[in-house]
């Protein structure tokens, strides 16, 4: 229970600097390139390092491949509904996670 | 167009706004531990390139801007959403750096220091995003050049 209170915390400490950054930085663009900062990974893996060892933070970081290709392919249909169709934000991004999850099990699936 | 700081933005957001964002980013960061618990670190890992807090930061753009536009009087609901599309856009050229971090964390974690792999990966992210993002807005500008340059030919045409 405290590893994951533990995790909570620095996770949610970690990524809110990163979204601050987001926020101050300009033009959105480049305010954007943060939405994808590696901040859950930075949090976490020093933690499971501590907690599991290296062979297991080796594993999952070998997964986070497969879900980086994912969220760039959310990012993608993402910018494409809002910036060109001009649909809700909040439909937009909560929708497209279906397809986060599909892009990273289908990648796991085949090469994982 | 320069890369700038405006730190009136914090000042715009609201209280809420940080800790929606705070306990998302802990909830992400918890899941992927308990994913990783139960069903082993290969499904765990996945969550660790989740977009965690996306769908609220593109929800929070999307008001701001909306609320900056009403102020001046105007609708702003479609100026709100570009902005969120276009912070998505950086958000694809920052995924190419994310895949970048993870690579060289994976081939660096078992050969040097934690610290050193996570330095190495991060800078790996950080270059690859603003190189992506370089070429990204060249091509942009180029492209808007190009349609500006084209209607002012429709409008008035040459002799």
């Amino acid at each position: 229970m405290t590893e994951f209170l533990v995790r909570f915390v620095v996770g949610g400490v970690v990524v809110s600097i990163f979204a601050i950054l987001g926020d101050v930085l300009k033009p959105k663009s480049f305010a954007g390139l943060l939405g994808a900062a590696p901040s859950v990974a930075l949090a976490t893996i020093p933690l499971t390092i501590a907690r599991n060892g290296r062979a297991f933070a080796e594993t999952e970081v070998r997964s986070m491949l497969f879900g980086a290709i994912a969220f760039f392919c959310y990012a993608c249909i993402v910018s494409y509904f809002l910036w060109r169709k001009n649909q809700p934000a909040l439909l937009v991004t909560s929708a497209s996670l279906l397809l986060w999850l599909a892009v990273s099990l289908g990648l796991f699936a085949l090469f994982g | 167009m320069k890369i700038k700081l405006e730190t009136n933005a914090v000042k715009r957001s609201k209280w809420y706004e940080f800790v929606i964002r705070f306990v998302f980013g802990g909830l992400v960061a918890a899941t992927a531990g308990i994913v990783a618990k139960q069903f082993g670190p290969a499904i765990g890992g996945l969550f660790l390139a989740f977009p965690a807090i996306f769908p609220a930061t593109a929800t929070l753009i999307e008001s701001h801007e909306k609320r900056k536009k009403r102020e001046a009087g105007l609708d702003g609901t479609r100026r709100g959403r570009e902005v969120a599309g276009i912070d998505a856009a950086g958000a694809a050229i920052g995924a190419i750096g994310l895949l970048g971090f993870a690579a060289v964390l994976w081939l660096s974690l078992a050969i040097t220091p934690t610290w050193l792999s996570l330095c190495l990966a991060t800078v790996t992210w950080a270059v690859l995003s603003f190189a992506g993002w370089n070429l990204w807005r060249g091509k942009y500008l180029k492209t808007l050049v190009l349609k500006m340059k084209q209607r002012t030919h429709t409008l008035f045409p040459s002799p």
